[in-house]
């Protein structure tokens, strides 16, 4: 990389300087865009390889046949009874985790915000602990949840020994413990993606509120969730996206059953060699690819609007 | 104390008569500010406790031993002496994984920074349609999940190990590059975006500055902050990562975790515990930087 900034430099030199008058000055414009294009080749080259790649890899995939042909048939295993049952958990799973973290992570990053200081502690510490857990912890999650109301977790001791209720061995793997888990990354993603929006709310707002008339709820109805509300959208639909494509902390909790779409292309890429699941991974991982991509359109379009509050 | 309710009680009503304009008398303002911190804490303590209760619980999980249910530091003491003979576990497994892990936070970390920093600070230079077409494409893992980016890495992987590279898991690193992208890029251009980097060129180069030595000398120590920041929230991304290098077969530190959970809960538990509290230290770290950006921004 440097090297190649070296090796542009005598002609970047020449091109640079003030004296780049009006007779070279087409020509050197041309000279100084190539090589400003040369220094980002390897950029652009490594995301080729690594991301351009296995994405038109799997687009491929799931239009081919066995001996390279083209066809439509790999998607006929999309309507199977058992992949569409997989799809609506998934996105059960994601729409309930998504509601209950953008709730609960919207509210808590307000509580954080307002009336503390602007870099207090408490908010520094649930900022940094938030990250950590919506992003980074995948099986250790997992695990969180299995010490606390696994078999042998402490929650489920406890419950036992209070109230001599046991607590079903299978309720994790259930849809409520499944959204329960997912909660666990969802409120602490929404409080990092939330707490900038939340910032941006001035106390002027209110105090103007005030000062024409208004009470508390005529200011949220009125002026706070109208500002919010394209922030709050666009959050959710973040959320909804990683929870979709969430796959560590599932695979983790289930070894055996695909009841989610990513476990179902983790058993599909086991047995990519048995000839009824030619394609299937790529299918499903199309899929995904539609899905998510539908989302995060929407979301661009959503914090464009709220871009003008900006 | 009664003289003061009294005073207050007067200059309510006194504000009161003031007129119909609505002004809030001032005792009504301070019971909705007591109202909202009320309101505050119960939000954040149940928050926080709905965070924290599954932390605690692994703690517990690691000291209390789950059938015989008696107490003992055995997994901690397994974990720093090296030794998980007492709890029947063999650790090597962990070990390698933390190795392998390390190894790819520091190859991947430098990929990043050779891949990314001279390009974006050229192209913020020249040119703003390369500037934006490279946050594209940086800020694009984030809507093609790594799950699905896998699926198609799996035919790629195989390839560069078996006619290329080795099936060694440091090769993962090609992978991670790509995953830590959209992070690396954001604390990146939070850094260029801070300085007058056009003006800092120009002011060398007019002074007869090399390309490296305006690149070494100028800019780098300029943007250090957010070089260490896009290497911190890289280092916590390969560390936490579990979905390629599973399915790709290779082990990490997440892949030897879930091995060792099999077998023994208690010391995966153990480790897991550690790797959170790390990845928050890195990240406390990584805000008390972002601070200090701040504070020199302002203080220009």
């Amino acid at each position: 990389m440097t090297a190649a900034i070296a090796q542009n430099g005598p002609a970047a030199a020449k091109v640079a300087g003030p004296s780049a008058n009006s007779s070279s000055s087409t020509l050197a414009r041309h000279r100084q865009e190539l090589g400003t294009f040369a220094v980002t080749l390897p950029f652009f080259a490594y995301t080729a390889c690594f991301l351009l790649a296995p994405t038109v890899i799997v687009v491929i995939g799931a239009f081919q046949t066995r001996d390279g042909g083209f066809t439509l048939a790999n998607f006929n295993k999309l309507f199977e009874p058992n992949t569409l049952s997989a799809f609506v958990t998934s996105i059960l799973v994601s729409i309930a985790s998504s509601v209950i973290g953008t709730v609960v992570g919207g509210l808590a990053s307000y509580a954080l915000v307002i009336g503390a200081k602007p870099n207090g502690l408490m908010r520094r510490l649930v900022s940094a602990i938030s990250s950590v857990l919506a992003q980074f912890g995948g099986v250790m999650l997992a695990f969180a949840f299995i010490a606390t109301i696994g078999i042998n977790g402490i929650g489920t001791m406890l419950i036992k020994t209070l109230t001599g209720f046991t607590v079903n061995p299978n309720w994790l793997s259930s849809l409520p413990g499944l959204v329960t888990v997912y909660c666990y990354f969802q409120i602490p993603l929404m409080i990092i993606i939330f707490l900038p929006a939340v910032d941006s709310i001035r106390p002027q707002w209110r105090e103007a509120c005030e000062s024409l008339g208004g009470n508390t709820f005529q200011y949220w109805t009125r002026v706070a969730l109208p500002i919010l509300a394209p922030r709050f959208i666009s959050a959710f639909l973040l959320l909804f996206a990683s929870a979709f494509s969430a796959y560590a902390t599932a695979a983790a909790l289930f070894s055996q059953r695909s009841i989610l779409v990513p476990l179902m292309i983790q058993g599909a890429m086991r047995n990519e060699m048995d000839p009824n699941q030619q394609g299937f991974a790529q299918v499903l991982a199309f899929a995904m690819i539609i899905v998510v991509a539908i989302v995060m359109l929407l979301s661009h379009a959503v914090e464009k609007r709220a871009g003008r509050w900006q | 104390m009664n003289e003061t309710s009294a005073t207050v009680a007067t200059v309510a009503a006194k504000s009161a008569m003031a007129g119909e304009t609505g002004t809030k008398p001032p005792q009504l303002r301070a019971a909705r500010i007591r109202k909202q911190s009320i309101i505050k804490f119960v939000i954040l303590f149940i928050t926080l406790a709905f965070l924290f209760v599954p932390l605690i619980a692994m703690l517990v999980f690691t000291l209390r031993h789950p059938l015989s249910g008696r107490w003992s530091a055995a997994p901690w003491i397994a974990i720093f002496t090296g030794n998980g003979e007492s709890l029947g576990a063999d650790l090597t497994v962990l070990w390698q994984g933390i190795g392998t892990s390390l190894a790819l936070c520091a190859v991947t970390v430098v990929i990043m920074l050779l891949l990314m920093v001279p390009t974006m600070v050229i192209v913020h230079i020249r040119s703003k349609a390369l500037e934006r077409a490279i946050e594209w494409v940086a800020t694009l893992p984030l809507t093609i999940p790594a799950i699905v980016l896998v699926v198609g890495l799996g035919p790629i992987y195989r390839w560069l190990s078996a006619d290329v590279l080795s099936t060694n898991p440091i090769w993962l690193c090609f992978a991670y590059v790509i995953l830590v992208m959209p992070f690396a890029f954001r604390a990146i251009a939070v850094g260029l975006n801070s300085i007058d980097v056009k003006t800092l060129v120009e002011a060398s180069r007019s002074l007869g500055a090399s390309w490296p030595k305006v690149f070494f000398r100028v800019i780098i120590p300029n943007l250090w902050q957010s070089i260490l920041s896009a290497s911190f929230i890289s280092i916590a991304v390969v560390l936490g990562e579990y979905t390629v290098a599973s399915l790709l077969g290779r082990m990490n530190l997440q892949v030897a975790l879930y091995q060792l959970g099999q077998s023994n809960s208690q010391i995966s538990t153990a480790m897991s515990l550690l790797a959170l509290l790390f990845g928050v230290v890195l990240l406390v770290a990584l805000d008390l930087i972002s601070d200090a950006m701040r504070k020199t921004r302002e203080g220009k």
